[in-house]
């Protein structure tokens, strides 16, 4: 499985980054959570996997042995809810540049950048 | 969105969904669950309801504004944080008024205390959140009209 | 360029507060002169409060001979420059913030030359540059004023900061950072393989502070501020604080090759340009400009001698000239109150309507030409006498000297003579006449002062002089300050001077006029200077819209870019093992496989932005199975609920975004996001190859029931072990979501 994820992780970076360089705010987003959505991998295989057993403690014991790792199970779970909330607010955003700036080409978004001229792509 | 069926359902399944986050952040200490989860299910509840009778309708049922509920959950988790500070003069240490320790290493008692308090504060914090942006969005892109109609 | 008629902006007299300044920095010069006799017998009070420890840093501050003279002065004309500006700034509104920042200035003067420490030193080095750039600037309305002040900022800043490499680097081989330490070494330095680098770069803050060419122009375009600042930064401070560095560091730097023939040429170079285009003003206050610039290369050109001559008439031609040239600079604001103008082809014949203004003028003007029985006398001759005997290009100084005397002469004719005498009264104003005490005052006793001094220089050699050469030269003076030192070579060079002098000013207009016609071919380093912020303003706005060209995709297809490269650079630099993984067995494993790549490809592939969204979801979803199969259970959870919100925020906000169709195939796009995909494939394949550390987990599992009486760890670790963290994280969502609402009520416009 590790091979399995390094190799999902890289392709959702990929995906991601290619997503992003789209110039469109939606593909953009989308890229984003796929970007988020890696590294929460890359964490949770960093602390190495444990098949099948979570770290819960059993009732009547004091400690487990042989759990899963729970120091980046705990960093993730609040990867994502931060990755979410930036999400939505980045949706927001998306939204409402568009309402103001009336495109969703983020290359045509530039009146706070000095050279009022975008590169010709 | 207009399914009758639909709305009814959500409204009937609102308050179990509810219930269900709330013993899913109740239990969050010994099984999985927790504030961040309890949150975001009730959280999902209140969307289901959102989507299916509309916004008006779901902030009836919340009754309080969700960014107020935010701020009151914030609020929570630096209470729990202070609560330890206070007591033990380490910040966010934890307080269990109601546990005993007994003597071989087991406890009793009721796990109420800053900790729990702290994580309640979490649960608000998610739903007030997720519901204040849910809503608003809701609502401003239902009063804007489509840029490519004019 | 130094245009400062002071308009009252409003017309309201200040309350009796505006003499406060000036009361207090009177008690503090009686404050300072309780030390003069301690220092004369060699006692030099220190004053240590340590700061930096374990960089040997402290605020150290020491008062030898030559810091007390400064504090003296500083505080001595603050006092009178404060009494000043409360009358001359009286019916001001800004007199408050121009008194404030005068007294920070003075406070950052007096830091700089009390200071032992060199860090110490340079912060109120920066001190005196930050707040002159204020009171250069005073007048901020004015275009001239604010490009004046700038110009001043930049160019002592640069050197500030040249000096406090410098610093550093003596610190560094000296292995501390009190100057009077340093001091015991100069021997070191000399010899130290770095001592050009610390030279030039210490030389450096000198110069461009005490505006030597090539950074002299600061100065005069610096008299774009008021009367009273140029009076006291502009003659008798700031611009003396780069002399009083080469003086102080002259025992550790001073004496070599490489400082003689720096020192002396630059000095005599500027003196000549300095003195020969104060004849070329006919503003009065701009010709004071120019002549200051001539004092401070003339102790530079001193100090480059090195002799204990030289050193002995370097601080004596220090003291001479911050008491005539302050009385100097405050009498032209008496001159410009009371009759309307300091432009002396403007005004004639003043002498009957502004007697005292004559009397202080006169007197300034007699010891800045150097004549008897002025202290400005005593200053010359000794000048000449270190010069003859100068071990380096002896007639070459005394020769410089000599004409940059009598340039003065001259130019102290222009000051008191032009104005006052032999001509028509004649004045912008009507009814000129004397100012009121708070302006007379100062100037009069500063320019009396210049007269004791000359009739009782025992006094003044005592007390102020021969404590200042024992700290710089480092041994006590030789000889006396006296009057008469009886016939001989500077006797004879300064009856030369004053003839060449007089010859000099009454050829003034003519002289004035020839400048005035080759002004614009002479090359001035001022050119170099704005050519110099032209280019470097071209070269940042071609950098930035290179740089910043407002296409925000190359933005990131160069992020990335670089993010990949860095990854396997890191990669490529470090030793490769291939990790001994198979590929799995397990059905579930596969199946989670094809569900994410499937999902993946819908995303990437699919012209439907609902599709689209749903294989997102898809793609989360197969995220949460492995959680769900690796043990990770509420991480599942979180991640299957969240994925479900996204799926319906995306919805909402989609429906009103308009379609964008299929996007066509880029290669570029694809091949960057390739190389960065593969990038991180192989780091983690190489991150997993290797051992972990487990102890930190294994301290939470070790401790989750027992301290905090919860099973569930990775809640335990949330809410208890990492409770701050998480407390954050909510102030994050809450942050997340007012954000939001901010950004989507803002700025809402429903369109027709």
């Amino acid at each position: 499985m590790e091979i399995m994820l390094a190799v999902l992780a890289g392709a959702l970076v990929a995906a991601g980054a290619y997503l992003m360089m789209n110039g469109k705010t939606l593909p953009y987003l989308f890229g984003l959570t796929m970007i988020s959505n890696s590294a929460n991998i890359i964490i949770f295989a960093s602390g190495r996997l444990t098949f099948g057993k979570p770290p819960l403690v059993p009732e009547g014991e004091k400690y487990i042995q042989g759990a899963a790792n729970a120091l980046p199970q705990a960093l993730i779970l609040t990867a994502i809810v931060i990755g979410f909330g930036l999400l939505v607010f980045a949706l927001c955003l998306a939204y409402r540049s568009y309402y103001v700036l009336g495109t969703i080409e983020m290359d045509q978004m530039h009146s706070s950048e000095p050279g009022t001229e975008a590169n010709p792509q | 969105m207009n399914s009758v069926i639909l709305s009814t359902t959500a409204r009937l399944l609102l308050p179990l969904i509810v219930i269900l986050a709330l013993f899913v952040f109740n239990r969050g200490h010994n099984e999985p669950g927790g504030g961040f989860i309890g949150g975001l299910l009730a959280a999902i509840a209140f969307t289901l309801v959102e989507k299916s009778a509309g916004v008006e309708y779901a902030r009836k049922v919340l009754y309080f504004r969700p960014l107020s509920i935010a701020a009151f959950g914030l609020g929570c988790t630096l209470v729990g944080g202070l609560w330890g500070g206070i007591k033990y003069g380490y910040f966010l240490k934890g307080v269990w008024p109601f546990i005993t320790k007994l003597a071989d290493g087991s406890k009793s008692g009721l796990p109420v205390g800053s900790i729990l308090l702290f994580d309640f504060g979490v649960f608000l914090v998610v739903l007030g959140g997720v519901l204040g942006i849910l809503f608003t969005l809701e609502e401003v892109v239902a009063s804007e009209t489509d840029l490519e109609d004019s | 360029m130094a245009e400062t008629p002071d308009e009252p902006t409003i017309t309201r007299e200040a309350g009796i507060w505006r003499f406060i300044p000036a009361v207090i920095a009177a008690l503090v010069t009686l404050w300072f002169t309780k030390f003069i006799s301690p220092v004369a017998n060699g006692q030099y009070p220190e004053y240590v409060v340590t700061w930096v420890e374990s960089a040997g840093v402290s605020f150290a501050f020491r008062l030898d001979g030559l810091s007390l003279a400064f504090a003296l002065l500083i505080c001595g004309i603050g006092a009178m420059v404060f009494l000043y500006a409360s009358a001359y700034f009286r019916s001001d509104r800004r007199l408050l913030s121009l008194q404030l920042t005068l007294i920070a200035f003075a406070i950052s003067m007096l830091g700089l030359t009390t200071a032992d420490d060199a860090v110490t030193l340079f912060i109120f080095w920066e001190g005196t540059t930050i707040t002159s750039y204020l009171l250069v600037g005073f007048d901020h309305e004015k275009e001239t004023s604010r490009r004046a002040a700038l110009q001043a900022l930049l160019i002592t800043g640069a050197g500030g900061l040249a000096l406090f490499a410098g610093l550093l680097i003596m610190g560094g081989i000296a292995g501390t950072y009190r100057i009077s330490e340093m001091n015991l070494l100069g021997e070191t330095f000399k010899s130290h393989e770095m001592y050009t680098t610390i030279f030039v770069l210490v030389i450096l803050g000198c110069f461009t502070k005490s505006a030597q060419w090539p950074f002299h122009f600061w100065l005069p375009g610096a008299m774009a501020a008021p009367t009273p600042v140029s009076a006291y930064l502009h003659s008798a401070t700031m611009v003396k604080a780069g002399v009083y560095l080469m003086a102080r560091l002259m025992p550790a730097l001073g004496g070599t090759d490489l400082w003689v023939w720096t020192l002396i040429p630059f000095g005599a170079f500027t003196m000549i340009l300095a003195s020969v285009w104060a004849m070329r003003q006919t503003d009065l206050k701009l010709m004071l400009a120019f002549t200051t610039v001539m004092g401070l290369s003339m102790m530079t050109m001193l100090l480059g001698v090195s002799t204990n001559a030289a050193i002995a008439a370097a601080m004596t031609f220090l003291l001479v000239h911050a008491f005539y040239k302050a009385a100097l600079f405050l009498s032209v604001g008496m001159i410009e109150k009371g009759s309307g103008s300091r432009d002396y082809t403007k005004v004639a014949g003043l002498s009957r309507a502004l007697p005292l203004t004559t009397t202080v003028v006169g007197l300034a003007a007699l010891s800045m030409a150097g004549l008897p029985p002025l202290f400005g006398f005593i200053g010359k001759e000794m000048i000449y006498e270190a010069g003859l005997h100068s071990h380096h290009a002896a007639m070459f100084v005394v020769g410089a000297a000599l004409v940059a005397n009598a340039l003065m002469v001259a130019c102290s004719g222009m000051v008191a003579i032009r104005p006052f005498f032999f001509n028509d009264q004649q004045a912008p104003k009507n009814n000129p006449a004397d100012p009121g005490w708070g302006l007379w005052l100062g100037p009069v006793i500063l320019s009396g002062l210049g007269l004791l001094c000359g009739l009782f220089p025992g006094t003044i050699g005592y007390t102020l002089v021969e404590p200042m050469v024992l700290a710089v030269a480092g041994e006590p003076m030789e000889g006396y300050l006296a009057l008469w030192h009886g016939f001989g070579m500077p006797l004879l060079l300064s009856v030369a001077t004053f003839a060449l002098g007089a010859l000099l000013y009454f050829g003034l207009d003519h002289i004035r006029e020839f400048l005035f016609r080759i002004e614009d071919d002479v090359p001035e380093t001022e050119r170099w200077y704005d050519g110099f912020l032209v280019a470097m303003g071209s070269i940042a706005r071609n950098g930035s819209i290179l740089v910043q060209n407002g296409s925000m995709t190359s933005y990131l297809r160069r992020t990335f870019m670089v993010m990949a490269i860095l990854i396997w650079v890191a990669l490529l630099s470090g030793t490769w093992t291939w990790p001994a993984f198979a590929l799995s067995g397990e059905l579930i494993d596969w199946a989670i496989f094809l569900l994410i790549t499937a999902s993946l490809s819908v995303v990437l592939g699919s012209s439907s932005r609902l599709a689209a969204i749903t294989a997102l979801g898809g793609v989360g979803a197969g995220i949460a199975i492995i959680f769900v199969v690796y043990g990770a259970v509420d991480v599942a959870m979180t991640q299957l609920f969240v994925e479900i919100l996204v799926v319906v925020f995306m919805a909402i906000a989609m429906v009103k975004l308009p379609v964008t169709g299929i996007a066509r195939f880029r290669p570029r796009d694809a091949a960057v996001a390739a190389f960065l995909g593969l990038g991180v494939t192989m780091s983690m394949l190489m991150v997993l190859g290797t051992d972990i550390d487990l102890s930190l987990t294994d301290f939470f599992v070790e401790k989750s029931y027992p301290e905090a009486f919860g099973r569930n760890i990775v809640n335990v670790i949330l809410v208890d072990f990492r409770g701050f963290d998480t407390m954050g994280e909510t102030a994050v969502i809450c942050f997340a979501a007012m954000a939001a609402y901010a950004v989507l009520k803002a700025g809402r416009k429903v369109r027709k």
